[in-house]
């Protein structure tokens, strides 16, 4: 598997706040990548050390087999569009497809302007006068026109309608139908990415909790419901992410490879919120809760194969 | 020509319901040898899903030989799910027509009905397999 993103004990710290520690993970090539974890947590700066916009405090970070930002070569291959889409309000889209031909080598003028046209706009039209849905999709525009290996999306749908998010959904997959790159997108929102992406990193108090792909961990991941139980006395290949006792009921969310055959679990499947938020909500370092936090770290390890 | 639409409630992932509805109109014969599937692409416009569910969706039917790509043309349905079984779908809706009226009439609610279903069919499955 070759990866588009491949991240190693990556660490970014500001002053005295840490963002982002020992982050190791890869990022197949030619995955959607879903980046999840409350606000906060890491997200947009891990997407921005991969755009090359921070360097790194610790740890290393390659994109597409080279360093962040290293070179013109390098700059061609990535395309980000950050948080809150980000365009010229003073300038038109006319303006904005002219900028993006005259700065990128690898311009499609012509993905460009049929996207515009498709979406209604009138390229004469000032930026700043467009709906946040018609900025994401203008901002979305010039990052695919660019043609990218990989293409950084940071919250792209989190200030639109359901509507609008469909949209722009549709039309990102389409992109990746048509021309193969490598996407990874960030949202506070599981339930936004659920249709669209087939690779999942969570990140919590800036660390990565559990990465991989969508159906494996779909796969190994159960929801218990039965007797009240100690969960030290589960068997050693079920890791505990999270668990909810009554007086008499015992609720886990567990990890494992193999089939849960006590006959006193009742088993469910768990849905890709479900599972993201039992990540988030359990905790994170070594005490009380320390199962979760080592089937997390193994689990994120695991990813590098 | 078959359309899709994912339920984003179910449980299942979306590749798995995109095989399911497959082999649904296969088995309903509204799927017919020489049908041709939507491309990838229709499906992704369609639904706003990952085209590598629908590939992945897809070479699951391909590999169970249920359907076949013609590079440049299409993917067409190869074999039919409506066999000998087909016939006999009249007569066991009728019989479970009748055990519905009476699980009813034993004063069994929906709720109760399906529960009661399906754990004898999951006891059934899993003695099978035993």
């Amino acid at each position: 598997m070759t990866a588009a993103l491949r991240a190693q004990g990556l660490g970014k710290t500001y002053k005295r706040r840490t963002a982002l520690e020992d982050c190791t993970l890869e990022i197949p090539r030619g995955s959607v990548s879903a980046l999840v974890g409350p606000n906060g947590a890491g997200k947009s700066t891990l997407l921005n050390l991969a755009a090359g916009m921070l360097e790194p405090t610790s740890g290393t970070i390659e994109v597409c087999g080279g360093v962040p930002g290293s070179g013109p070569e390098q700059l061609a291959k990535v395309g980000f569009v950050a948080q809150d889409t980000p365009v010229y309000a003073g300038l038109s889209i006319e303006d904005h497809l002219r900028l993006g031909a005259r700065l990128n080598r690898a311009w499609d003028d012509d993905l460009a302007r049929r996207r515009v046209e498709r979406l209604g706009l009138d390229p004469r039209q000032r930026a700043g006068r467009l709906s946040g849905g018609q900025r994401a999709q203008l901002a979305l525009t010039l990052g695919l026109a660019k043609r990218p290996e990989l293409l950084l999306l940071d919250e792209p749908v989190a200030a639109l309608d359901p509507l609008a998010r469909r949209e722009f959904m549709r039309d990102l997959m389409e992109t990746v139908a048509e021309h193969g790159l490598t996407v990874v997108l960030s949202s506070h929102l599981v339930a936004d990415l659920e249709r669209v992406c087939d690779h999942l990193v969570v990140l919590v108090g800036a660390r990565v909790r559990i990465a991989g792909d969508v159906e494996d961990l779909l796969a190994t991941h159960h929801r218990l419901t039965g007797p009240r139980r100690d969960v030290s006395t589960l068997p050693g290949d079920q890791h505990v992410v999270s668990a909810a006792h009554t007086d008499r009921q015992s609720t886990l969310i567990v990890r494992t490879e193999s089939p849960v055959l006590d006959p006193a679990w009742s088993v469910g499947a768990l849905g890709l919120e479900d599972l993201v938020l039992a990540y988030m909500s359990s905790p994170d370092d070594g005490s009380p809760g320390g199962a979760a936090t080592g089937a997390a770290r193994r689990t994120g390890l695991e990813v590098v194969r | 020509m078959i359309e899709f639409h994912l339920d984003a409630r179910s449980g299942v992932s979306p590749y798995l319901q995109l095989v399911q509805q497959v082999r649904h109109a296969l088995r309903l014969g509204l799927l017919r040898e020489g049908d041709r599937l939507p491309t990838v692409k229709e499906v992704v416009a369609q639904l706003a899903i990952n085209p590598n569910t629908v590939l992945k969706a897809y070479r699951e039917l391909e590999h169970d030989g249920l359907i076949a790509a013609r590079p440049g043309v299409g993917t067409f349905v190869t074999r039919t799910l409506t066999d000998a079984s087909f016939a006999a779908h009249a007569a066991l809706r009728t019989e479970l027509r009748r055990w519905l009226a009476k699980a009813r009439k034993a004063g069994l609610d929906d709720e109760s009905i399906e529960a009661l279903f399906m754990t004898t069919f999951r006891t059934a499955a899993q003695e099978d397999i035993a």
